[in-house]
């Protein structure tokens, strides 16, 4: 274990915010964030560029007392700070089937983090068009899925924040000097070495869902080093849509912040610069795929109520490719329910460029500011969901009580048409 | 770890003072959409899915998952549904902040401490042996913690 001490120091300003010199809530941040620099043996804090928070959706009274407690105190965020989702659709008022304690709980906790001086963004994939670090920055977010794109993806380097440290990172402009922050904690300690699988395979959205909970099941909390992948980062953004699918998806079924596809995302040109010689390599096949992609399904049977896309946010390119796929076809079944999650700013601009009339006037319905997974939006009475969202798989059988069916965005607009699960194995054999 | 006094020694990751029965969790679980208000594990992936964590000593290896399992646990110290005391072998700061804004907001200190890995696998094993409620106590200023068992059932 070593010395148990603690070795953090302060420097004078800092000191001066333990001190509560610059008010209460201030003071009240600086000790949690601290508290979390000393379990973490931290030796000083670093400054941070930005923040995501995601506090402002309600988990019950601890958490709104938090945030009110901040905005009593005076509390006020001291660099560029935006939200996740909350509780409520506050675009389409009565989307969500809140009763009025949620409604009344989730709304007011909405409002606190705004006075704070928080962006109402309300999207877990800010990262799309709202706020996007620069490479080798320094913030501080929270939300698993944005933690690993924001690493991954863009190459910013946060650690695994959650809710209260974020809000008191934003108060403070500070956080521990620790995990992810730092060179060492970055490189791989596994290598998933991905070179047999097919291409047209790894067309397929689901395919990426499906390597994500292969590797949050490999390498669990652990940093892996992605080899023989195709991407772009330069693309016209499909290539961050699949990373975002396969992070979002490790990030819930094992506790992966930070991974590095070699050839594609910003820190991995090449194996060298991510992984030491010798550095485990663990192949995957076509047949791991399938297992992994078949435990993110629990419906047996072709029942079907609903289809949820979205999670995390549906961004401009997937909204695209979703009118597209629909195209002038049929509209959706009477019997299943279509939900599209996104973000304002998303919502905006697929709609500036058309994409939103043939998605809605095949009757699916588009839900802002929140999520299907974490509010109640579904149907009394829905059982069986499909999805192609990895996360939305993995999260709702517990959360909804729900069976879920993973599908391609084809797929779920396939057996949206036809009420009934419709699914093409071809390719996964 | 036989005799009088600490049975084990660790470090302060929250600080606290907890006493339960040890309930070792096999493979982590996240809290927030793994573990109900009821403190019960409702992850229907994990192996443990039922187990009801309230007023437990809970030893894992680490947490898991979404970072909203901070206001998760948070809200269960405050409801009285949390588990005892948290013994870990890699520190996490998800939950670190959820307990320690539940001693800001409540005045409620319940411990998390860490533990090397092989002394985790030590914990396990005498309480396998001999199953019996545990005490864990977390000292905020010398970041010292103990493990101590408490007399016999």
């Amino acid at each position: 274990m070593g010395t148990t001490q603690s070795l953090l120091a302060l420097t004078a300003d800092e000191q001066s915010m333990l001190d509560g010199d610059r008010g209460p809530a201030v003071a009240m941040a600086m000790r949690l964030v601290t508290g979390v620099a000393r379990a973490n043996g931290a030796v000083r804090l670093l400054p941070i560029e930005s923040v995501h928070v995601d506090g402002c959706l309600y988990h019950g009274r601890a958490g709104l007392d938090f945030a009110e407690r901040l905005v009593e105190l005076g509390g006020r965020v001291a660099v560029r700070t935006t939200l996740n989702v909350g509780s409520l659709d506050l675009l389409h008022p009565g989307l969500v089937r809140a009763g009025d304690g949620l409604a009344s709980a989730g709304r007011r906790l909405m409002d606190a983090y705004v006075a704070l001086g928080c962006e109402s963004t309300w999207s877990c994939a800010p990262y799309q068009l709202s706020h996007r670090p620069a490479t080798g920055t320094h913030v501080a977010w929270a939300e698993s899925n944005a933690i690993a794109f924001v690493n991954s993806v863009l190459g910013a380097r946060t650690d695994r924040y959650g809710d209260f440290l974020d809000i008191a990172a934003a108060l403070t402009g500070r956080v521990p000097d620790a995990g992810l922050h730092q060179d060492h904690a970055r490189r791989a300690e596994l290598v998933l070495d991905c070179s047999d699988l097919p291409h047209p395979l790894l067309a397929e959205d689901t395919a990426w869902a499906a390597l994500g909970a292969l590797l949050g099941e490999v390498a669990g909390t652990r940093v892996a080093a992605l080899v023989g992948l195709p991407g772009d980062l330069g693309d016209d953004g499909t290539t961050e849509d699949r990373l975002k699918a396969l992070g979002a998806t490790a990030a819930s079924a094992g506790g992966v912040a930070l991974f590095h596809v070699v050839g594609v995302t910003p820190e991995a040109p090449d194996l060298q610069s991510v992984a030491d010689p010798g550095c485990p390599v663990h192949v995957v096949s076509t047949a791991d795929l399938r297992t992994a992609r078949d435990r993110l399904s629990t419906a047996t049977g072709d029942r079907l109520d609903a289809v949820s896309l979205g999670t995390p946010h549906f961004s401009v390119t997937e909204f695209a490719e979703l009118a597209r796929v629909i195209g002038s076809g049929s509209a959706f079944s009477d019997e299943v329910d279509v939900y599209v999650s996104t973000s304002r700013a998303v919502l905006a601009e697929a709609t500036r460029l058309g994409h939103l009339a043939p998605i809605e006037a095949a009757g699916a319905r588009i839900v802002t500011d929140t999520c299907t997974y974490v509010t109640p939006v579904l149907a009394p009475g829905t059982k069986t969901v499909m999805t192609n969202s990895g996360k939305w798989a993995w999260y709702a059988p517990a959360n909804l009580g729900v069976d879920t069916v993973l599908g391609t965005l084809a797929e779920c607009v396939a057996s949206a048409r036809a009420g009934k699960v419709v699914r093409d194995d071809r390719l996964w054999s | 770890m036989t005799g009088s006094g600490a049975d084990l020694t660790a470090r302060t990751l929250a600080p606290g003072d907890g006493t339960g029965d040890v309930l070792r969790l096999d493979t982590p679980v996240s809290f927030w959409g793994g573990v109900d208000e009821t403190g019960t594990i409702v992850d229907v992936h994990h192996p443990q899915c039922g187990e009801r964590l309230t007023g437990k000593v809970v030893v894992m290896a680490s947490g898991r998952g979404s970072s909203s399992s901070t206001a998760v646990l948070a809200e269960q110290i405050r409801a009285g549904t949390g588990p005892a005391a948290l013994v870990l072998s890699e520190c996490d700061t998800i939950l670190v902040i959820g307990a320690l804004v539940a001693t800001e907001l409540y005045g409620v200190r319940m411990p998390i401490v860490e533990v090397s890995p092989t002394d985790l696998i030590d914990l396990i094993e005498l309480d396998r042996r001999e199953p019996g409620p545990l005490r864990v106590t977390a000292d905020p200023d010398t970041l010292h913690a103990t493990l101590t068992r408490e007399g016999r059932r």
